[in-house]
């Protein structure tokens, strides 16, 4: 079949000189998207579900604090804890935590802090409101309580 | 096979490059980066101990009660409760479009309310035993926990008092609570949509102190 033999003088390889463009997009795609996770939680997270969600709008203004049952339960007991940063601490000591989040930021900042709640549906309302008022003792006073998107069921 | 080896066809994959920026893009426009969302609250500052406390009488009639207690009961308004939780947010819906003795700032809130929100408060609302009207002081929903109440059930409340505010606000400029969740106040043509649906009509959601 000479008609179709002509052809076969034509290069076959892939050309791949487009292949490092696409590792490099996918590099920079996850470089931009991914946010480091600094703290390692040491307590359970089964976040509560709610329909009226508001988004944060300014990232850098947020401090996280973690509630609930230790996963190492052998170690610190099965009592809900409050965990920031990578250490348990007790309610007495978010004051000193909100004052040091604080002092990241810009002056004209300050009241504006958010402290998000990362807690855990099992727990108590008596930890919470603890935390809570030492919060307000620390003029901390926007909370917001996360949450996971539930659809509505209609 | 006699006319010797034949070669094996071989499919293109010149395309490939294509298809794998296709796929780059679609995942690009599709993915959101998870972001933290949750319900906002504000606390009340800390109590001034210089300051006298100041005691400003609100006629029961005028606060809406969710107690719970630590077996996660509901107490509303009195009475138990065992409905769900859009049961709630509509009673507390129907106690913020109560109108029941209004001021002159809520009898111009009211006459500011697109039709269909007056047919709601003339057919629910108007009742001489509940909230005056939605402005500042006069209709307050107040939800208070005990110690043991679960967190789970403090964040449902906490979510039906929320949307039962969302929602008088969504409809009030006339779109739906997706909607009025998804503004963005950046722009200043949503930002005024925003500050027009809560005009009038502060967020009165009292937390009060578990005992």
């Amino acid at each position: 079949m000479p008609k179709f033999k002509k052809n076969s003088n034509t290069s076959e390889d892939i050309p791949t000189a487009a292949l490092p463009d696409i590792i490099f997009m996918l590099l920079f795609f996850f470089m931009v998207t991914t946010v480091m996770r600094e703290t390692d939680i040491m307590v359970k997270q089964k976040i509560p579900r709610a329909t009226q969600l508001t988004k944060i709008e300014r990232k850098s203004l947020v401090s996280y604090i973690y509630v609930g049952e230790p996963k190492n339960v052998s170690l610190y007991g099965s009592e809900p804890k409050i965990q920031i940063n990578d250490v348990f601490i007790t309610a007495e000591d978010i004051i000193g935590f909100v004052n040091t989040e604080k002092d990241k930021l810009d002056e004209v900042e300050r009241d504006q802090i958010t402290m998000s709640m990362k807690v855990d549906v099992d727990v108590k309302m008596g930890i919470i409101s603890d935390v809570q008022q030492e919060l307000r003792k620390a003029n901390a006073l926007k909370i917001l309580y996360s949450t996971i998107k539930r659809v509505a069921e209609k | 096979m006699p006319r010797g080896k034949k070669k094996l066809p071989e499919v293109s994959s010149g395309s490939m490059a294509d298809i794998a920026f296709l796929l780059l893009i679609f995942f690009l426009v599709t993915t959101t980066i998870a972001n933290d969302k949750g319900i906002l609250l504000r606390l009340p500052p800390p109590p001034d101990p210089l300051q006298e406390q100041l005691d400003i009488k609100i006629p029961d009639r005028n606060i809406f009660t969710i107690l719970a207690n630590s077996k996660d009961q509901l107490l509303v308004e009195g009475e138990p409760f065992e409905g769900s939780m859009d049961d709630l947010k509509n009673d507390v819906k129907k106690f913020i479009l109560n109108f029941g003795k209004p001021t002159p700032d809520g009898i111009e809130i009211y006459n500011s309310l697109p039709p269909q929100m007056k047919a709601f408060v003339n057919a629910n609302g108007r009742n001489p035993e509940s909230s005056d009207d939605p402005t500042s002081l006069k209709s307050i929903v107040s939800f208070k926990s005990a110690r043991g109440t679960s967190y789970d059930l403090y964040v449902g409340i906490l979510d039906a008092m929320n949307a039962a505010y969302n929602e008088v606000y969504a409809s009030r400029v006339g779109i739906t609570t997706e909607e009025w969740l998804s503004l963005d106040r950046s722009n200043s043509m949503q930002k005024e949509m925003y500050s027009r649906g809560r005009s009038g009509i502060p967020r009165a959601i009292s937390i009060a102190e578990p005992d």
